[in-house]
Formats: structure tokens, C-alpha cells, sequence
């Protein structure tokens, strides 16, 4: 059995508003929180970045798989917003973990995708038998240019998988990808803020690909929407994902424990990553979970899961993705949201 | 600081490995060469406890450069669960948030970045552990 | 040990004094002190010369060197002595040690520094603290002096209207101090309303930034006799260090460093707390003149403040603290600081101190202190009567 053998997620503990955003611009709050369904979203503090997010995550993973880090043989963090632009995230993070030296080290980026794309690998190295341990991360700490439509989603957090073969919580039973070569959303080097292509992002990228990849994946496992207890899609905005899964023939039901989205925003390679711990958090041994992420550029990761008899022994050594949501928020005013998001321009230290 | 000695201290700095004398047992954080207590000089590494309670605090409103963006922010010495003291910013946290004997556990963050490379300094920060 | 005495005192103005560069700022004390002396240039065969952070303030080191040169003393020893804020102290205290050991008659003790020339004063005095495991962490001096009050009011009940009391008070000594950066009388209300640094911490609980110098000359108590000066001796000399980090002590609301280098001071002396008449105590901040004085033994532990607020440490009180104006109002050139100190007590027991002068005092005590209690000197002196 190869699947998930420890989780952990991370929520930041500020926030701002969608109607905060929406005011500073003199827009209509309520049509774009109906629009996006969406409250708030989270923003990182000015000591947080993806990595210190991935290694927030990861240390409850560990936590959750009761493993010594030293048999962990591959990191990945899949993230779109590296702190460097060379230099890896990875090294600070094995360094921190006490994981290492002797790992595998490699940052990842596809958009919004990175965090599946870590986590594909690493399960594909415990799979193949290469090592016993591998870790795979999604995190962010996402950018949208101010009064962009993004800026109402983009936000920050994160989750952090080690994949494994002992003591697995969730077995991964099937993969599948499905790739083209569709921009619709993309950041050119020294460019500080990403662009899209308006209404581009939708039909012929986000529901092309997340739709291909969730028919292929159902496809090869001979499994159909009833089966799962869970699905999740990559959640650009509240309503993509429902639109999604609705077309695929979900429930709301299956759809809503994942969907932290309203409370969350969009937390880029995070994002379907942290649905996906959010369903851990609930999900009862012998559950079926079904997760889509999506990537501009653009491409989709599905993931087959099915929860074990050891899950529920783990789920509360960390704290639940759904508890940090309603735990301990800080609301920033719009000010303070972008000094602390390096949207204004301070003095050189 | 210069990138060298912030290599130097990054087992300090992110994983609070401490220097435990091995005549005597007394812990120093950060490792010493020579044990303060008894002048021993053979120490093994121990990790420190992440949890404690704040002993002192302050809110910082004319803080050096390099943390101007965070102003105002809390600092505080921090007693962790072995005795060990230590200094350290309290994230993230509304200063009312902070008492003396306030529980803080100790959590990964970014603390500065090195002026002259920008090198990008990460290390310890107390949290507050929810009541 | 020879008996040593001071014999002549030399201090610039203290302030922001832009057209005055470092070298400059000795230099002028070392002239003044000479002249009160009566003692020829040529004599004066030693020198030493609190500085602080001079490199960082002003990229310069060496100090030794130019700074004598720039006083005419080129050729003389001279050694720079940093103790942090307690530089002056510990120069002072070398410089005594050199005269009474016998090795010289004539050592000028000085203290200077240049803290308004561009440079982040911040950042400069933090690096009395622990580089590595406070300042990495953002902690800055009023910070540390922060916590320290924090913890003195959660053991003792000191409050802030204690702690502006003794603002208040510094800043009406100072008001009759012609030297002194801020020649001004405040209220409580000015100090309690003020911008806040680091809670506990308004702008008024701090000393300011300053520019200054100053000097002392010794000589052997015979050669003083000799030249017909009025005798001040040095009675007890007391030096002692502490960790440079707050955290690794034990109680935060004492400063033990001081009450152990009193305790030496006092051994010397053959004395107690209550035969000295009056103190220049280190009040970086207004917190740290009330646990200074508790260190000092003149008030019991948690009395400090009540004490400052019913007006015990004023001119006309029980024990006059800071009849300069202390660091609060005088102005905290970090590595004169010391010196000054010395000089104060000089005046004071030579009847010279004007407007603020006391009456007919004959011991004096100056404490100075390094950090956040990482290094203090005490010195005492006596005048003959």
C-alpha cells in the first residue's frame, strides 16, 4: 500500500475582506462576493513566505506520521511564489525539519499546480520503491496586482504530504494528468504581479483541463461520482470549483468540505493541497476522496485517495485546516494589507 | 548580518539545537565552548523544548531598519518548558494579546533579510498557543 | 596603593553639535580639563579614553591616536576603553588604577562621542546588546530597558507616573545645568503623553542622543596637595560585568551588576550607602535611574519609585540623584557619559555646581553602566574638608 502517511496544513492568521478590497476601489462588494463567493481571504504576515508556510505544514505532517525526519529522501515544494528567484526554497526547509543532507531537493512551479506536481513525484519515489519516505508541498503566498480581479482571491497558505508505504492514512489508488499548452495566465521574469487573460481562464483553460483530467481519472479507475465521499477541484474562486464538480455530477455534499475557499481565497499551489487536508481532517477510514488541482499554463493532477484505519489516529495530533479558518483571525484594513504585502514602497533598509 | 554568520547559526536559528554540558548537564542556548557552570568543555547537541511562557515583553514602536515594517511588534524572553531563556519577536500577535506568563510555543519565521546581499534570514519567533 | 585624587574636570557642551567633529569633542574637553588643572600638556603622561561605538557612529577607530594628537598630546600613552555606555566609567577607573599603582603622576581620563553625524543611533547602540540572540530579533535599548520595567512593575507595582517623576525631576536639575541638551523644565503629563518607544517606554522615559566630551585629570593625592587643590579622593573604585544578554539572568527587575560593583566600591571605601550624600546614577531610561538607586542600596527593592515621586532624589530631597540632569536631560554622549558623571560629583564637592549646587556635600558616588547591566562601574569620592 503507497499513499499518505502524514498531512499537515497551514492558514496564516490574517485576513482581509472582500468588500475591504472592493471599497478601496470603488467597486460593488456584494456583486463581486456573489461573483467569486467569497468573504475573505487570507494574507501572510510580513514574516511569512512559502517557506516558512511549507515548513509550518510539514512539521505537523511529521507530527502526523510520528516518522523520524531523516528517513524523509525527497522534499518538493511546489509554489509560485518562491522567495528566491535562484535559490531553493527546499534547502531551508530540510534544514529546518532536521531532514537531510542526504535527500533529493527540488522546487517546483506550474501555476497553480506546483503542490500536486510535488506530491505526484514524491508518491511516484516511495512507489517505485527508490525510498521509504518522500515529502511533497503546496504553498503560497499568492500575488494579484492591486484592483485586479485577483486581488480578491489571491492569498496565502499551504499543506505538506509525506507519501510512504508503512503506516499510510490515505492510500493514493490512482493518478492521472492532463497537459496543454494553454496561456491563460502567466508572470514573465522581473514582472512583479502575474497577468491573465480575462474570460480566456475559464471554459478553454480552468474547465477544459480540470474536467479532462477528473473524466480520465474516473475513466481508468471504472470509479463514478457516488463513490466518493469527497471531491475537490482547485479552487481559483468559490464558484469554479462548485461549477466543476457539478458538472462532473457531485453532490454539494461531496463538494463542501473541501471548498475552504470562501474563508480561504485562492492559496495558488495550495489551494486543492489544503482541500484535500480538510477532507483528512472528516474523512472515516474506507472513504474515497477524489482531488483535481489546476494549473494555468495549464494542465490538471488528479488523485484517487481512499482513508484507512489509521487515519482517525491521527487527525487530531495537529490542528484541522477548518479550525485554523475560524481560529484567532486578525482582519487588516487595506492599508495595512499592503505594507505587509510589499505593495507599497518602503525605504531600502 | 553577513550571509557567513548566519550560515554558522543555522541549527540555532532553525532547529534551537543547544549545547548541553556533558560534566555537568547545564544546557546553553546558543552552545557555548566553555560550560559556564563548572568550565567544562565537551558539550552534546540538544534541541530545545518549542513551548514556554513569556517572562517580559514590550511592544516596539521605534524599531532598527531592517524591521521597520513591522513596527509596532512584540518582543519578549521567552521561559521555555527546560528553563532555557531566550529572546525572540512574538508573531503576529495584537501587543494586548501579551502578558508575563502569556503560553507561546516557538514556530518558524522570516526575520530579516542581510543588508548588503539581501540574503533572506529566517529563525524563531514565539506564537501564541491558543488559551 | 597610592592615594589619588581628581584635579581637574573639562566638558563640552552636550548636545547635537553639528559643527563639532569627534576629534574635535575630546579635544576641547582635554584642553578645558588641563586649564582647570593648572597642569602643563607636557605633563600629562597617560590618557585614557572611553568611546563606545565610534567605528559605527563614524568609521572611525584608532581613537587613541587622533584623539590625542588633536588635544596636543601626541606622543603621551593612551589607550581607547570601550564598555559599552560604561566606557567612561572603566577609562576612569584604569586611569585611577595607573595613578595609584605609581607608574604615573599625571593620567588624563576622558570620554567622547560623536552620535549625531548621519549614522542609524539604533542600530549603533544596539550592538551593547547581544548581536546575535537580541538585536537579530529586532530588540533595540529601549526595549530592553522596556522589559525590565515591565518586570519591575509586575513584582514591585512601579508605575509610569513613578517613572515620569523622575523624568520631571532630571529635567529641572538639568534646566540649571549650562551644559546640559535640554535646558528645560517639563511636566508628568509631558511625559506620560508623549510617543511612545517601547511600551512601558515613552520618548521622555529616554535619553536623548548626544553629541560631547569630557575630562578628568588624576594625580597622586601628594602632587595635589603640592599644586594647592582642594583634595577630591578617590575612595572606592568598584567594576564589575554581567552577561551582555538580558535573558540569561535571573530577576529582571534588579540589575545586579550594580549592586555588585557597588559592593566592591563601598569594601574599598570602608563605607555604606548612607554616608554618601548624593549620586550621578545611570539613567539611560527613566526605569533603569529607580532600580539603580535600589541597586545602590539608597532605597529598599520596589521603593525606588515611590521614593522618586515623593521627591526623595530632588535637589532639596533625602538623597539628590542626577543634580546634572543626568543622562535624561544632560544628555547620554554614550562613551562621555562616565566622565561626566565625575564631573558632576567634582563640582558638586568643590562647591562649583551654580544654580544647582548642594549644600556642603562630602561624599559623592557616580554609576555608570554598560548595556542592559552587562558591565557598571561605581566610583566614590570624597572632599577634605
Amino acid at each position: 500500500m503507497h499513499g499518505i502517511v502524514g498531512y499537515g496544513a497551514y492558514v496564516p492568521r490574517f485576513r482581509i475582506k472582500a468588500e475591504d478590497i472592493a471599497n478601496q476601489w470603488g467597486a460593488d462588494a456584494d456583486a463581486f462576493k456573489k461573483g467569486l463567493l467569497l468573504e475573505e481571504k487570507t494574507v501572510p504576515g510580513p514574516d511569512e513566505d512559502t517557506i516558512t508556510i511549507s515548513v509550518a505544514a510539514a512539521r505537523d505532517a511529521v507530527t502526523r506520521a510520528g516518522i523520524d525526519p531523516q528517513l524523509i529522501g525527497a522534499c518538493y515544494i511546489g509554489s509560485e511564489s518562491h522567495p528566491y528567484a535562484v535559490k531553493p526554497s527546499g534547502t531551508v526547509l530540510i534544514d529546518a525539519l532536521g531532514i537531510g543532507p542526504d535527500c533529493h531537493v527540488a522546487d517546483f512551479e506550474f501555476a497553480c499546480k506546483a503542490g500536486t506536481e510535488a506530491m505526484y513525484v514524491a508518491y511516484s519515489h516511495v512507489k517505485s520503491g527508490e525510498m521509504e519516505y518522500a515529502l511533497g508541498i503546496g504553498a503560497d503566498t499568492s500575488q494579484g496586482a492591486p484592483g485586479d480581479a485577483l486581488e480578491y482571491t489571491a492569498s496565502a497558505g499551504g499543506s505538506a504530504f509525506i507519501m510512504g508505504s508503512e503506516g499510510v492514512v490515505a492510500e493514493i489508488l490512482h493518478t492521472y494528468s492532463f497537459t496543454s499548452d494553454t496561456p491563460d495566465f502567466w508572470r514573465r521574469e522581473g514582472e512583479f504581479y502575474p497577468r491573465h487573460a480575462g474570460r480566456f481562464t475559464g471554459e478553454p483553460a480552468y474547465f477544459h483541463h480540470v474536467l479532462s483530467s477528473c473524466r480520465g481519472i474516473l475513466e481508468r479507475s471504472g470509479m463514478k461520482p457516488a463513490d466518493f465521499k469527497y471531491a475537490v477541484f482547485h479552487m481559483p474562486n468559490g464558484k469554479f470549483p462548485l461549477r466543476a464538480g457539478k458538472a462532473m455530477g457531485f453532490r454539494k455534499e461531496q463538494l463542501e468540505q473541501g471548498w475552504v475557499v470562501n474563508l480561504m481565497g485562492n492559496t495558488y499551489s495550495g489551494s486543492s493541497p489544503t482541500g484535500l487536508a480538510a477532507c483528512l481532517d472528516e474523512a472515516e477510514p474506507g472513504d474515497h476522496i477524489l482531488v483535481t488541482s489546476f494549473g494555468s499554463g495549464a494542465g490538471s493532477d488528479s488523485f484517487i485517495l481512499r482513508a484507512t484505519d489509521r487515519l482517525p489516529e491521527v487527525q487530531g495530533l495537529a490542528p484541522k485546516v477548518r479550525d485554523q479558518l475560524a481560529d484567532r483571525r486578525i482582519h487588516l484594513d487595506y492599508g495595512k494589507y499592503v505594507a505587509y504585502r510589499g505593495k507599497i514602497r518602503m525605504n531600502e533598509v | 548580518m553577513i550571509t557567513p554568520r548566519y550560515h554558522r547559526e543555522i541549527p540555532q536559528r532553525y532547529r534551537l539545537e543547544a549545547g548541553k554540558c556533558a560534566a555537568c548537564g547545564e544546557i546553553h542556548f546558543p552552545p557555548r565552548a566553555v560550560c559556564r557552570k563548572c568550565g567544562g568543555r565537551e558539550m552534546e547537541t540538544v534541541a530545545l523544548p518549542r513551548r514556554g511562557k513569556v517572562v517580559t515583553h514590550t511592544t516596539v514602536w521605534i524599531p532598527p531598519a531592517p524591521f521597520e515594517g513591522q513596527k509596532p511588534y512584540v518582543n519578549a524572553v521567552v521561559e521555555l518548558e527546560n528553563g532555557v531563556k531566550l529572546t525572540c519577536m512574538v508573531a503576529e500577535a495584537p501587543p494586548d494579546e501579551v502578558k508575563i506568563g502569556t503560553e507561546v510555543e516557538l514556530v518558524f519565521r522570516r526575520l530579516q533579510h542581510e543588508p548588503v546581499w539581501e540574503v533572506i534570514q529566517y529563525g524563531y519567533k514565539a506564537r501564541v498557543v491558543k488559551v | 596603593m597610592r592615594e589619588v585624587a581628581v584635579i581637574g574636570i573639562g566638558l563640552t557642551k552636550f548636545g547635537e553639535l553639528w559643527d563639532t567633529p569627534l576629534r574635535d569633542l575630546f579635544a576641547m574637553a582635554a584642553a578645558d580639563c588641563l586649564e582647570d588643572a593648572g597642569v602643563g600638556r607636557d605633563q600629562v603622561q597617560s590618557a585614557y579614553i572611553g568611546c563606545m561605538t565610534s567605528g559605527m557612529f563614524v568609521a572611525q577607530e584608532h581613537l587613541a591616536s587622533i584623539l590625542t594628537d588633536y588635544a596636543g598630546l601626541k606622543g603621551i600613552a593612551a589607550t581607547r576603553v570601550e564598555s559599552a555606555c560604561a566606557s567612561g566609567g572603566a577609562a576612569f577607573r584604569a586611569a585611577y588604577l595607573e595613578v595609584a599603582s605609581g607608574a604615573s603622576d599625571f593620567v588624563l581620563a576622558g570620554g567622547v562621542e560623536k552620535m549625531n553625524d548621519g549614522a542609524d543611533a539604533t542600530a549603533c547602540l544596539a550592538a551593547a546588546a547581544d548581536q546575535e540572540y537580541e538585536v537579530f530579533h529586532g530588540v533595540t535599548f529601549p526595549g530592553l530597558y522596556a522589559m525590565i520595567a515591565q518586570a519591575h512593575m509586575a513584582k514591585y507595582g512601579t508605575t509610569p507616573e513613578q517613572m515620569a517623576a523622575v523624568a520631571v525631576k532630571n529635567h529641572d536639575n538639568g534646566a540649571r545645568n549650562p551644559k546640559a541638551q535640554f535646558q528645560m523644565e517639563i511636566t508628568k503629563d509631558t511625559v506620560l503623553n508623549a510617543v511612545r518607544v517601547a511600551e512601558p517606554l515613552g520618548l521622555f522615559d529616554c535619553s536623548p542622543v548626544t553629541d560631547g566630551g569630557a575630562c578628568v585629570l588624576l594625580a597622586p593625592v601628594e602632587v595635589a596637595r603640592k599644586l594647592g587643590k582642594p583634595i577630591v579622593k578617590i575612595i572606592g573604585s568598584g567594576h564589575a560585568t554581567d552577561t551582555i544578554a538580558l535573558h540569561d539572568r535571573e530577576d529582571f527587575a534588579s540589575i545586579p551588576v550594580v549592586g555588585l560593583a557597588a559592593q566592591r566600591a563601598f569594601q574599598q571605601a570602608g563605607i555604606g550607602i548612607k554616608d554618601v550624600d548624593f549620586a550621578e546614577v545611570h539613567d539611560c531610561f527613566t526605569i533603569s535611574e529607580i532600580v539603580c538607586t535600589e541597586e545602590l542600596g539608597i532605597f529598599e527593592r520596589g521603593k525606588g519609585g515611590p521614593a522618586a515621586e515623593a521627591g526623595e532624589t530632588a535637589l532639596d530631597g533625602s538623597f539628590p540623584v542626577n543634580t546634572s540632569g543626568g543622562l535624561k536631560s544632560k544628555g547620554h554622549p554614550v562613551g562621555a557619559t562616565g566622565i561626566a558623571q565625575i564631573c558632576e560629583v567634582y563640582a558638586q564637592l568643590t562647591g562649583r555646581a551654580g544654580d544647582r549646587q548642594l549644600k556642603n556635600p562630602r561624599r559623592g558616588l557616580a554609576q555608570n553602566m554598560g548595556g542592559s547591566g552587562g558591565s557598571c562601574t561605581v566610583h566614590i569620592l570624597e572632599v577634605e574638608s
